[in-house]
């Protein structure tokens, strides 16, 4: 795929060498965001300081551009201008994210298509501003729709692949795309942008002048929304169409994948999750985020000594890919789940890995589990240390035993040696 | 106008000559409690801006009295929001049919208003941050503080739009500390209009709102909104309660347009503290305030009297 990528660039003058946060800010671009509403933090901010930049350059003429005190206005906003009707578009990271939280809830329930762009960073305290997906991962149960990108391409693609799933009036949820804070935010690599009149045509059309189907501010239409509602009343089943609309979305993330390569040619696996080097693997690794990236080149390399094992790229998180992971399992003898997050007291101590273990309680004979955790707070996972933990999974195959040094169940690798 | 100065009963079409106003857009067969201050505040706001007017309304007594699901009362777009929420909630919206007015010209989008009716609870406390950015932003919305002086819809804590003296649930023995002058503090962010309003006054609510209505820019409007069970008098005497607020100029009625104090007509006199009715009449109208000290009497009076000089003061240099 990089080597793909690097084709296309030359052969297109449309691409830039930009860093991650400005791919998104294309990418809002692009989609024609009619509404954004933004609060600094690192890393998220040159998302909004580039788009401040399209703004006041008028390069997105009729864009209303709302820079707000707080992350919690941020979110409320969002709420406004997305119920009147409008395309919105926003950032934030770690804190910001967390400040957001009862504004997260708000937006699933009024069952808003907003796309968020999250820069991840490690959650305070001690202060730390690097990627690690503990800030996306723990608002799980918000009802969005999340992903995460593991290249700058995949940021600016995953941004336009959002709003087509998200507008679609039988979905009409949120959804979190998020990246490696400095990672992929503050890298710079090329990114193809592409055409507009092709992005015209891939996106939905802008809202029409009635708003969206369920909800709608317009005088002419007087409407209430939100009133408070008895146990009698309907709001269990409202949340189990959040629920049921979630598992929906499966089915629309594959064709806004497949539709996209078709366009403009770039390949995503099926939308949730992307396979690498899986034909005949009998050990893989299931990681997400910009690891995975760099798993890649861990992949070839072990594999030239020798060993058939794969990587797994999970794309989405909610919806999770059941099917998927069951069929993984039952194909590979060993997978590791890498997680880049925490999740304490989980039955592994990693959010992924609880999740993959959770899906796979009822199907028999599926592989090995080996949770995993590295590169927390943004701590740098090398090449070296990747192919290392390939090679603990290949051991484990090999020997079917566990390897030592687990913490209740789970390998914490990269750890500085605590005395 | 002459018949309703005589005090006795005229039409709103005889006072107002405004075919609007003659509807009600707070519609009866909510579930306000008997003699309750909001829903007069609400339907004169609401007969002065008529239908053409999104209300957002963060968690407050207003997200219960419009109705259970699926009734509803306001017969205009309403939406509930997050305590924190209104300014800024109600940002998104000004900004998106701004947004909307730039795709399809000539529809009139930009010309909803934007209304934002919070208690004090969700203005002086928990909103403030919301609303001060809204302010400083200058977005143009009208924001309006509803104020029945404790958080009323969980039962009567104190906020600190709570004056000194009063009894809640969370200040058994009468609250030490001052009510906040967000009115005063709203002012200091130079926002284009800055008002007070009692219920006692509808025409001047009335009056109030179809001028915020004209302005561009961040409107904010504090209307004292008496609440017959947290302030604890009978529910019939809401609109003499409010009055006596401002007669004995616990309450000061003014406006602050483009930074200009005006002081309405009925408080203008009180700048005088003599011709003031004495604080005593409205404190023994309300048992919140039973078994108050005569210290705690004499403290809220003075504070009472420094609002006064600061209006004073500021005419004052208006003035020279």
């Amino acid at each position: 795929m990089v080597s793909d990528i690097k084709k296309e660039f030359l052969q297109n003058k449309e691409n830039k060498i930009i860093k991650g946060n400005e791919a998104a800010a294309y990418a809002a671009k692009s989609s024609r965001v009619q509404v954004i509403s933004a609060y600094p933090i690192t890393p998220q901010t040159t998302v909004v300081e580039k788009l401040s930049e399209f703004v006041d350059q008028g390069l997105m003429p009729g864009t209303q551009y709302i820079k707000v005190e707080s992350e919690h206005s941020v979110m409320a906003s969002m709420v406004g201008a997305s119920m009147t009707g409008t395309r919105t578009f926003t950032a934030t990271s770690g804190q910001g994210l967390f400040y957001m939280n009862e504004m997260l809830h708000w937006v699933a329930g009024t069952r808003l298509p907003i796309v968020m762009a999250i820069a991840s960073r490690g959650p305070a305290p001690p202060w730390n501003i690097w990627a690690d997906f503990t800030d996306v991962l723990s608002q799980r149960d918000t009802g969005w729709i999340t992903s995460f990108c593991a290249t700058h391409q995949e940021i600016y693609d995953e941004i336009l692949m959002s709003y087509k799933v998200c507008e679609d009036h039988d979905i009409l949820l949120p959804k979190f795309v998020a990246y490696g804070g400095f990672i992929l935010s503050h890298t710079s690599k090329p990114i193809i942008i592409e055409e507009q009149a092709l992005v015209d045509e891939y996106l939905p059309p802008l809202p029409d002048e009635k708003g969206w189907p369920h909800i709608f501010i317009d005088p002419e239409r007087p409407m209430m929304f939100g009133n408070l509602i008895m146990p009698s009343g309907f709001y269990y089943e409202f949340r189990m169409k959040i629920h049921e609309t979630m598992m929906r979305a499966k089915e629309k993330i594959m064709i806004a994948a497949k539709q996209f390569e078709r366009m403009f040619g770039r390949n995503y696996g099926n939308g949730l999750i992307q396979n690498y080097k899986m034909d005949d693997a009998d050990v893989a690794m299931l990681i997400y985020g910009d690891l995975a990236f760099q798993m890649e080149e861990a992949v070839d390399q072990v594999r030239e000594e020798g060993y058939k094992i794969g990587m797994v790229k999970l794309r989405h998180f909610r919806p999770f890919p059941v099917e998927e992971i069951i069929e993984i399992a039952k194909k590979v003898q060993v997978l590791g789940v890498m997680d880049r997050g925490t999740a304490f007291g989980s039955p592994t101590g990693g959010p992924i890995s609880s999740e993959v273990k959770t899906a796979l309680h009822n199907t028999e004979k599926t592989a090995k589990i080996l949770p995993m955790i590295s590169g927390l707070g943004g701590r740098e996972v090398t090449i070296d240390q990747q192919k290392d933990q390939l090679k603990i999974l290949i051991k484990m195959n090999e020997t079917g035993e566990l390897p030592k040094d687990l913490l209740y169940g789970t390998l914490w690798h990269g750890k500085l040696e605590v005395k | 106008m002459e018949n309703w100065r005589l005090n006795k009963m005229v039409t709103i079409k005889q006072a107002l000559d405004d075919e609007v106003a003659c509807n009600e857009w707070f519609l009866p067969g909510n579930s306000c409690c008997a003699g309750c201050g909001l829903e007069i505040a609400l339907r004169w706001a609401m007969k002065a801006l008529g239908p053409n007017t999104v209300l957002v309304t963060p968690a407050s007594c207003l997200n219960v009295v419009i109705g259970l699901w699926p009734k509803t009362a306001p017969n205009f777009p309403f939406t509930n929001m997050a305590f924190a929420a209104g300014a800024s909630a109600a940002t998104g919206i000004s900004e998106a049919l701004k947004a909307k007015a730039y795709r399809f010209p000539g529809k009139n989008w930009e010309k909803i208003t934007t209304l934002v009716f919070a208690g004090d609870g969700g203005t002086t406390d928990i909103g403030i941050q919301a609303l001060s950015g809204a302010a400083e932003r200058n977005s143009n919305i009208i924001y309006t503080c509803y104020d029945n002086e404790a958080y009323m819809n969980t039962g009567i804590q104190r906020s600190s739009s709570t004056p000194h003296g009063a009894k809640t649930t969370t200040t058994t023995l009468g609250k030490e500390r001052y009510k906040k002058n967000l009115p005063a503090i709203m002012a200091a962010h130079e926002i284009p209009y800055v008002a007070t309003c009692s219920i006692s006054e509808p025409l001047d609510i009335y009056k109030k709102y179809k001028k915020a209505k004209t302005i561009e820019g961040c409107k904010y409007i504090h209307i004292l909104a008496p609440c017959p069970p947290g302030w604890n008098y009978p529910s019939e005497d809401t609109v003499e309660i409010a009055r006596l607020a401002v007669k004995t100029g616990v309450w000061p009625l003014y406006e602050i347009e483009n930074g200009i104090l005006r002081m309405h007509k009925k408080s203008h006199p009180l700048l005088d503290p003599s011709k003031r009715k004495p604080l005593i009449d409205y404190l023994s109208r309300q048992k919140r305030f039973a078994g108050m000290s005569e210290q705690s009497l004499i403290e809220l009076q003075q504070n009472i009297d420094n609002d006064w000089k600061m209006l004073a003061s500021r005419l004052h240099a208006q003035e020279s």
